[in-house]
């Protein structure tokens, strides 16, 4: 899939400015991303470091097992395949709860940290597992209680009532994320009938 | 209700790292060496996404500076108008699962040029703060444990992205119309 949309978008894109004469944007844009991507990345080194450590220490302590075992309800729906006190269903959890607080500097460690534990219940590694799959539709479709950046940005921007739009991103993201989750679970019924 | 909020987040990281230390040092852990120890994984694993997110951003850089976006915007943009989405939040659908920097600027512009507290204001507010930067989210999730067949992901987080964004303009209208 990855591979189709990746040459698809650079080949359509190269034929699109060739017509439109924007060949010096593209040739811009390209050495931009490149600078971009490492700098996303020398952003997340940090946060990504302190909450690796802080998992560490959780992990030993029995605080990431202990949170699994809270989840287990929800796991059980979420994620049937995964035994129910598996250290990678307390790093879920605190993915979830750290994107529901919205920090999102902290859920993308957390959610790495999450896949890293999934992937070591994976039969083939190189191939997303179910378990995998609900998880990143439950992170792409953004569910949050607080959306931080959003609401700084209404603040700044002088809304008289910046949190007026808590209520109705609430109302969206949890759209989103039970349909996020019925796709995630139709497409993998479909997926099984093939083979 | 916004002290409250940003009282929660004040308080969260700070609270959740006191109780995992205090908890840890209590069962006799060395804390400070199990967590450097553990850090240290941030470095490597930060530095395999590179590669990943590079190629996702190129590609991205390209389809957006060629032009090719704005094509596919005029072909959607007639169809999503019919069905009661306002023009001006068109682009941040198509922007949004793409680029979170990119969806960030337009959210930004559609705010100052409207003002934080018109309808579409609140609708663009509504629509960035309810969904991720899906292909993000993919890229860094999967590249940082090496998936190569991401199955059926990709296509989950984008009808994800689509119910979120006609949920956002459902929802701005009912309250705010």
């Amino acid at each position: 899939m990855l591979n189709k949309i990746w040459f698809a978008m650079i080949a359509i894109g190269m034929v699109v400015a060739a017509v439109n004469g924007r060949m010096e944007e593209v040739s811009v844009a390209i050495l931009q991303s490149t600078e971009e991507s490492v700098r996303i990345v020398i952003k997340l080194i940090g946060p990504m470091s302190l909450w690796l450590g802080l998992m560490k220490l959780a992990e030993e302590a029995g605080i990431v097992q202990g949170l699994a075992r809270l989840f287990k309800p929800l796991a059980k729906v979420l994620f049937p395949k995964i035994p129910v006190d598996h250290p990678a269903l307390g790093s879920i959890m605190m993915n979830l709860s750290a994107n529901l607080l919205g920090l999102g500097n902290s859920a993308t460690p957390l959610g790495i940290k999450a896949m890293h534990q999934l992937q070591s219940l994976n039969k083939n590694s190189e191939t997303a597992s179910d378990a995998m799959c609900t998880f990143l539709v439950i992170n792409t479709s953004g569910l949050t209680l607080i959306p931080t950046t959003i609401l700084a940005l209404r603040v700044g921007a002088g809304s008289s009532n910046p949190t007026e739009i808590v209520g109705t991103t609430l109302f969206a993201t949890a759209c989103s994320t039970i349909a996020g989750i019925i796709a995630n679970k139709l497409l993998i019924k479909v997926g099984s009938l093939q083979i | 209700m916004i002290e409250l909020i940003n009282l929660m987040s004040e308080w969260a990281i700070p609270v959740v790292i006191f109780f995992i230390l205090s908890i840890s040092f209590y069962k006799g852990i060395k804390v400070y060496d199990v967590f450097v120890e553990g850090a240290v994984e941030g470095i490597a694993t930060g530095i395999k996404i590179i590669p990943y997110l590079l190629a996702m951003l190129v590609a991205i850089g390209v389809f957006r500076s060629s032009g090719a976006l704005d094509l596919i915007l005029d072909l959607v943009a007639i169809p999503l108008q019919r069905i009661g989405i306002p023009k001006q939040v068109i682009p941040l659908s198509l922007i949004r699962p793409l680029s979170g920097t990119g969806a960030l600027g337009f959210v930004t512009d559609l705010i100052n040029q409207h003002g934080p507290d018109s309808f579409i204001g609140r609708l663009a507010s509504t629509m960035q703060g309810s969904t991720e930067t899906t292909f993000y989210v993919v890229t860094v999730y999967f590249g940082a444990i090496k998936i190569k067949n991401t199955r059926h992901a990709i296509v989950a987080g984008l009808v994800a992205d689509l119910v979120g964004f006609i949920a956002a303009v459902f929802i701005c209208q009912l309250v705010f119309g």
